[in-house]
């Protein structure tokens, strides 16, 4: 049946797009048809919700303060830094928007931005999500005019007989064509003179200093003129090159990592021909049928704030302390707003060695269970029972002091359909199970289903969805 | 012990009762057997360190005409020769060069440098040609080919760089070998590790996490309670990097059969107002060398210790509008050693008088002959096997 989705396929869809699907949300989509499906989808995100944050004293000039002021101005910054992560977080867990958010998570990392400046990053996670699923080339001229990315690369510093090459370079390796991929050192060299003279005033809107701005001849990628910084992206749209590496990208973070050449090619052309727009290049990936295939679900690695958020929603955990799901991120090599560099992270297996994986391993019992994954053998004897009870007691009383999440519990299991043990395993368990981890499942017997839930989270296998 | 045998003994050793006598299997040092345990420490200064401002070539009047507000002026180095001085900030790398435990290689690069951060990290961490695609690292691939124990080689860091990862084994990544150690112990897991046989492992990312976790199991105790035996008195500076440092210089006192560290100092990637950041990091790089060389010296392992510093690339020659530079080519390599062959200033120092298309130095000596060098003077393994060509034997150690 081409029009209708298995639930494993809805999981897929929506674990892709968001953050997984409860229980009773599965139930009332699952009458629908694909396409049905994906409208939903797209009409839930319709709307945009933008972060935003009272910066009171932020907003005032630095000039008019005082010496001690300044000094708390770097302390208010900070603690603005925390809230925003955390606002973002909680707006992730909540949102009925959640295509347009994963997509802005997406964005975030395209075009990361490394800021200790609040206001100039909730800025640019405001512009990228109001284009998230509209049209890149809007999105893509916003954000190379926005505070956070002039300051962060630079051009306010790039001026004529001064050029610096930072954003130049970075605006083609990384934002639209891709590393390599056509254009030379002698392109960015001439690409950073048209962008000379972009700046920004205090009040954070975008200028065009004509003084500083270089007005003699440029060649940028075979084109000659008095080019500005706006020619230049448009040049740089122009090329196909763009369309096929943001479709590669995308693919590679909503499909499967590993491309399939032919795929590619599908999307770049309807990219490149819907002028960039972003809802249609993703009606078109959720619409196709290899998006659905067996080798496509199951096989991509959580990302951290995948992990955390995935988690976190079906539980509606409440973090009594939010420093914790900073702990979390940063442990985890993955904080909202600090990427590691420009090239954002780097994602798939890198997000796993041996310490970050264990700690993924142990995350869901941590923040569902006081830390305690119960474990009983047949084959224990009295001592080793004991010792695991006293083990499980010194992890519960560690764990709620430091943690301190509030799980829904009973939220949870009452909207649970069925609780056998193989359709929770379906439900709660992308990949197709290991041969260690069906021979420990098989071993166990589900009577307790929040042990079972705990354990089932705590298998290698949850990592992938 | 072959590893099939290692891990199986590990692995049921590892129950909730656990380790001393997995401990007793295992191969750890003993204080007359450390003497002669050769290692090497390798630190990568990311985002590309500005070589000539680090080592200055003081009486050159190309870099001062080029560089105008930011060449450093001789008051405010420490001389070397008539020629080169140290930045003022590397004082603790002065005292070792005074003592002939450093060596500077200038010019060290790549035929066709990649100015990409990315790029050419990968290009050092693997070491490829400039348009080669490798996936495993030069460490990981010294790992397959001549170690038994993912621990052979660690990272002490938040994560493993490409450069430790090979095609049959990973190196270790390990910031704390106390948290890592503890997640071990959670008897769910354990019986997970039971269950699982390498052999059963697929090459997707299932397979990948299930050999993580094997190899965390391999390695998290065997480091924990090794890395016991030692904790060192020496004082070291406040900085995060120091503190990575020091961890590793726990792991070599404690006898840690341990061949490579990595580790790295992040921050190099300024374009403006080059000066103060630059100078501030290499002050944290310079004073947590001098207390890890103190502290290896007074427990008598600098002499088997190898510490190597590079960066991914130098920085043009002249300066940009911002008082910063951008993205250059060939740098100078640092080795630190209490076992150098030939300390002090290796081969010629830039010329700036014929720089590249870009304005960037060329390189003269490539970068992995440094590393052929290393594996086949140092780590005594045939380094043909492992960077697949024959590269120059720098003879510097």
């Amino acid at each position: 049946m081409s029009t209708s989705l298995s639930d494993k396929q809805i999981q897929h869809l929506y674990w892709r797009t968001g953050f997984g699907i409860s229980s009773s949300e599965l139930k009332s989509v699952r009458k629908f048809s694909k396409k049905q499906m994906i409208d939903r989808l797209f009409l839930e995100s319709l709307e945009e919700t933008p972060l935003s944050l009272d910066f009171g004293a932020l907003l005032k000039n630095p000039r008019d303060l005082s010496r001690e002021e300044r000094k708390e101005l770097r302390q208010v910054r900070n603690k603005k830094m925390l809230e925003l992560n955390v606002l973002w977080i909680k707006q992730l867990a909540e949102t009925k928007q959640t295509l347009r958010e994963k997509m802005t998570l997406f964005f975030h990392d395209h075009f990361a931005v490394r800021l200790k400046t609040p206001r100039a990053s909730l800025h640019l996670n405001n512009v990228i999500r109001k284009h998230a699923l509209g049209d890149f080339r809007d999105m893509l001229m916003e954000v190379s005019k926005s505070p956070a990315m002039l300051s962060f690369l630079n051009n306010r510093q790039n001026r004529k007989n001064s050029p610096n090459e930072n954003f130049a370079r970075e605006v083609m390796e990384l934002f639209t064509l891709g590393r390599d991929n056509g254009y030379t050192e002698k392109d960015i060299k001439e690409a950073a003179r048209a962008f000379t003279g972009w700046n920004f005033n205090k009040n954070g809107s975008f200028v065009f200093r004509k003084n500083h701005h270089d007005f003699d001849s440029k060649t940028v990628l075979g084109k000659t003129g008095n080019l500005t910084g706006e020619d230049v992206i448009k040049i740089l749209l122009e090329q196909k090159q763009t369309a096929k590496y943001i479709s590669e990208k995308i693919y590679k973070y909503f499909v499967n990592e590993k491309i399939n050449p032919e795929h590619i090619e599908e999307l770049t052309d309807t990219f490149y021909n819907a002028d960039y727009n972003l809802e249609i290049l993703m009606r078109k990936i959720l619409m196709s049928t290899w998006f659905y295939e067996f080798q496509n679900i199951g096989v991509k690695i959580k990302s951290p704030i995948e992990l955390i958020v995935g988690l976190s929603k079906p539980f509606q955990v409440v973090y009594k302390d939010p420093k914790v799901l900073l702990y979390l991120q940063r442990k985890l090599n993955q904080t909202l707003f600090l990427p590691p560099n420009v090239a954002g992270w780097p994602g798939g297996r890198s997000w796993i060695d041996n310490s970050t994986l264990m700690l993924r391993l142990k995350l869901a019992s941590v923040t569902l269970n006081s830390g305690v994954i119960e474990q009983y053998d047949d084959t224990d004897d009295q001592t080793t029972m004991m010792n695991k009870q006293k083990f499980y007691k010194k992890m519960k009383t560690q764990i709620e002091k430091r943690v301190k999440a509030t799980p829904n519990w009973e939220n949870f299991l009452t909207s649970l359909e069925q609780k056998d043990k193989k359709e929770l395993i379906d439900f709660i368990i992308q990949p197709t199970l290991s041969n260690s981890a069906s021979t420990m499942i098989a071993k166990i017997d589900p009577i307790n289903t929040k042990s079972f839930i705990i354990e089932l989270m705590s298998l290698p296998e949850y990592q992938l969805c | 012990m072959d590893r099939r045998n290692f891990l199986k003994q590990s692995v049921f050793a590892s129950g909730i009762s656990l380790v001393p006598s997995f401990l007793k299997g295992m191969e750890f040092l003993s204080p007359n057997q450390l003497s002669g345990y050769k290692n090497v420490i390798i630190i990568q200064l990311s985002g590309g360190n500005d070589g000539l401002n680090s080592i200055i070539p003081i009486s050159n009047d190309i870099y001062h005409r080029l560089r105008p507000s930011i060449a450093k002026k001789e008051g405010q180095t420490l001389k070397i020769t008539n020629d080169l001085a140290f930045n003022d900030k590397l004082k603790e790398l002065k005292g070792l060069y005074d003592q002939g435990e450093v060596s500077i290689i200038n010019n060290v690069g790549y035929p066709n440098p990649n100015r990409s951060h990315f790029r050419s990290t990968d290009i050092w961490q693997t070491a490829s040609d400039t348009n080669q695609y490798l996936s495993t690292g030069w460490v990981g691939r010294y790992l397959d080919a001549n170690c038994q124990h993912p621990y052979q080689a660690i990272e002490v860091d938040n994560s493993l760089s490409l450069a430790m990862k090979g095609n049959k084994m990973n190196g270790i990544a390990v910031s704390d070998p106390n948290q890592l150690y503890r997640t071990t112990r959670e008897p769910f897991f354990n019986d997970l590790v039971n269950n699982t046989h390498k052999d059963m492992l697929d090459e997707d990312n299932q397979g990948y996490l299930y050999k993580t976790m094997l190899e965390t199991y391999s390695s998290a105790s065997y480091i924990y309670e090794t890395s016991k035996i030692y904790t060192t008195d020496t004082a070291y500076p406040q900085s995060a990097f120091a503190r990575n440092l020091k961890t590793i210089a726990d792991f070599i006192v404690s006898g840690l059969k341990t061949r490579v560290f990595y580790s790295s100092l992040g921050g190099f990637d300024s374009h403006v107002n080059q000066l103060n950041s630059q100078d501030r990091l290499l002050g944290i790089y310079s004073e947590a060398i001098g207390a890890l060389v103190k502290d290896l010296k007074k427990n008598n392992r600098f002499k088997d210790t190898l510490i190597l510093t590079f960066s991914e690339f130098g920085r043009r020659v002249k300066q940009n509008g911002s008082r910063g530079t951008d993205h250059g080519a060939a740098n100078n390599v640092i080795a630190i050693g209490g076992s150098l062959k030939k300390p002090g200033i290796y081969n010629e120092i830039p010329n700036l008088s014929d720089l590249d298309d870009n304005g960037d130095i060329k390189f003269s000596v490539d970068f992995r002959s440094v590393y052929a060098t290393i594996l086949n003077n140092w780590l005594e393994v045939n380094d043909q096997e492992i960077l697949n060509t024959n590269f120059k034997n720098l003879g510097f150690i």
